[in-house]
């Protein structure tokens, strides 16, 4: 399986990563083999397999509704680039 | 050309738990900024998400309420985009397997008709953060207070063909969820938030038309301008001969306006994929049990009660019985006044007409259901006249006193209805106009002489200092005048 330059500049913008131009080709390279693998592994009979969510086959454990974490504001914003009146400033967004 | 609307509705409605949906930071509203956002929320590296038991719990009383299957073995999915106020980088939500499944709610029609909405499904997922768009030094103001607060988001089937439908939909869910208990209704705090899926098709088309999404419309009344709006603004540009462009929108309540939101196509390409930190949700039939056994009264059953036990009519019992606390507050007013119709009268007249001018919820009304009750008393035993009533009331919304009898005593409202007394003013009155009796007693016509009696009163409320109880003199003015 290839996959297009095209593709590659989607999900580069889609993961906002910046790939220059002379990665393109690298890079069409190395995830062609790993979709190869993935081929690979569709090509397995799954017919009689229930398809899951999960690797692990166990459920998820609920917690009580109980208030258990304290104001630690100071810790997490003593390592933000920027904030102010105790909001994260982050470069300006426009909806 | 004649169009038909197609609309339907995406309802987020926060849920009243007391901590997130994955961690135990509180949901308190009004906290200062970011103290109630935690590793989790800040989706620090190495932090695991822990699902709120609770939210389940609400999730699946919603479900009962609303007539849906609920699925047994839910999952959480990832979706997939960028913005400030989601610091991991997705949104936790429920894509394949939500856990409420198809579902309906019947919904009142002006026409008395009823008409049956249906509920394509309703998942769990958490909130977004606020962006804070003032001015910071050019940049924007974050705060994660919100990120991660369980929602369930309802999705409606395109079943409403008008504003007026959808907005009784939009009602019916909001008493639902507030009877429930589950959600505290709020939506000037964002508490529920309206998306609005309008398309148009031309009149009896079997086609559907091409659709845009109206997004965050956060009152009843904004939602039906924007469906206006919206309705409007397709029509114009297909009669144009135009296409409509498929997209979401933002509507600006205050201008009564709206723009595109969102033009780049990769901005939904949300890549789903189910989230690997998170294990499937098993709800057993005890689980579900024990929610159904916590069901309080919901509208449609109070709706019915309120028929039977107050003998109100559909209307009125509709309405009355749509708002949880208003109708706490009716069943307070009627209980103590012993009059329902009285009662429902106030409570859907002066009271609401009071609280939607000061944009107040029923539970911030500063008069109580039983206080209402004793003026409803007196206004039933012919103590006070109506227009008596309105100052009481007035006296009691300001809080001037809080005893309506004392309010009667100290305004001087108490009405004269000594009959004795009251035969005494009227012969002094017609006494003191000779030509208006004559006048009276000429016509023939039964109509005009009911108006012509207006012009006693003036002067009898005069002579009784405003105390004479207006529908004896009317008895009165009647026998006298007509003998």
């Amino acid at each position: 399986m290839t996959i297009s330059r095209t593709d590659i500049e989607k999900v580069a913008v889609l993961a906002r990563i910046r790939v220059d131009e002379e990665q393109v080709s690298a890079l069409e390279k190395d995830l062609g083999n790993i979709l190869d693998l993935v081929d690979q592994l569709s090509a397995a009979d799954t017919d009689s397999v229930a398809p899951m969510a999960h690797p692990l086959d166990a459920v998820q454990r609920l917690r009580a509704d109980e208030v258990t974490e304290n104001n630690e504001r100071e810790a997490f914003q003593a390592i933000a680039p920027a904030t102010e009146n105790g909001l994260y400033l982050v470069p300006r967004v426009i909806e | 050309m004649q169009w038909d609307i197609v609309i339907g509705l995406e309802i987020h409605v926060q849920l009243a738990t007391k901590t997130k949906i994955f961690s135990g930071s509180s949901t308190a509203y009004g906290a200062e900024p970011n103290t109630q956002a935690n590793a989790v929320d800040l989706a620090m590296p190495g932090t695991l998400p822990v699902p709120n038991e609770q939210a389940f719990r609400y999730a699946v009383m919603f479900g009962l309420a609303v007539n849906a299957e609920i699925e047994r073995r839910s999952v959480f999915e990832r979706k997939n985009y960028f913005y400030p106020d989601l610091p991991k980088g997705y949104q936790t939500t429920q894509l394949e397997r939500p856990i409420v499944g198809p579902g309906y709610v019947d919904i009142d029609l002006a026409n008395g008709e009823t008409k049956r909405v249906r509920i394509h499904h309703a998942h769990l997922e958490e909130d977004a953060g606020k962006s804070l768009h003032e001015d910071f030094h050019g940049m924007t103001g974050i705060d994660l207070n919100r990120a991660g607060t369980p929602l369930i988001e309802v999705v409606t089937e395109p079943d409403m063909t008008n504003a007026d439908e959808a907005v009784a939909f939009a009602k019916k869910l909001h008493g639902i969820v507030t009877s429930l208990g589950i959600c505290d209704g709020d939506m000037s705090q964002g508490s529920m938030r309206f998306d609005v899926n309008i398309s148009l098709k031309p009149k009896g088309s079997d086609t559907l038309g091409t659709r845009t999404e109206t997004k965050n419309l956060n009152s009843f009344r904004f939602m039906e301008q924007a469906i206006a709006h919206e309705v409007e603004r397709q029509m114009d540009i297909l009669e144009d001969g135009g296409a409509i462009v498929q997209e979401t929108r933002l509507y600006n309540g205050d201008r009564d306006e709206s723009r595109s939101m969102r033009t780049k196509e990769e901005a939904n390409d949300y890549r789903y994929f189910p989230c690997p930190d998170l294990l499937p949700v098993e709800i057993d039939d005890a689980f579900i049990d024990e929610a159904h056994n916590s069901l309080p009264e919901l509208p449609d059953a109070r709706k019915v009660r309120f028929k039977e036990q107050y003998g109100l009519n559909d209307y009125d019992a509709g309405l009355l019985a749509g708002d949880s606390q208003l109708a706490a507050f009716f069943e307070a007013a009627a209980d103590r006044g012993k009059d329902a119709k009285l009662a429902s009268n106030w409570v859907q007249g002066e009271f609401s007409a009071r609280l939607n001018a000061e944009e107040k919820p029923v539970a911030d009304s500063p008069i109580s259901g039983e206080q209402l009750g004793d003026l409803v008393v007196r206004i039933a035993d012919n103590t006070i006249s109506s227009a008596g009533a309105k100052k009481v009331f007035e006296a009691l919304w300001t809080g001037e006193n809080d005893s309506v009898d004392a309010i009667i005593d100290a305004k001087g409202l108490k009405q004269v209805s000594d009959t004795g007394e009251l035969e005494k003013m009227v012969d002094e009155v017609l006494a003191s106009m000779p030509d208006q009796v004559a006048q009276y007693q000429q016509e023939s016509d039964p109509k005009k002489q009911k108006k012509m009696l207006g012009g006693f009163m003036g002067p009898l409320m005069k002579a009784s200092k405003g105390q004479g109880n207006p529908k004896l003199f009317n008895e009165i003015l009647v026998k006298k005048l007509g003998g």
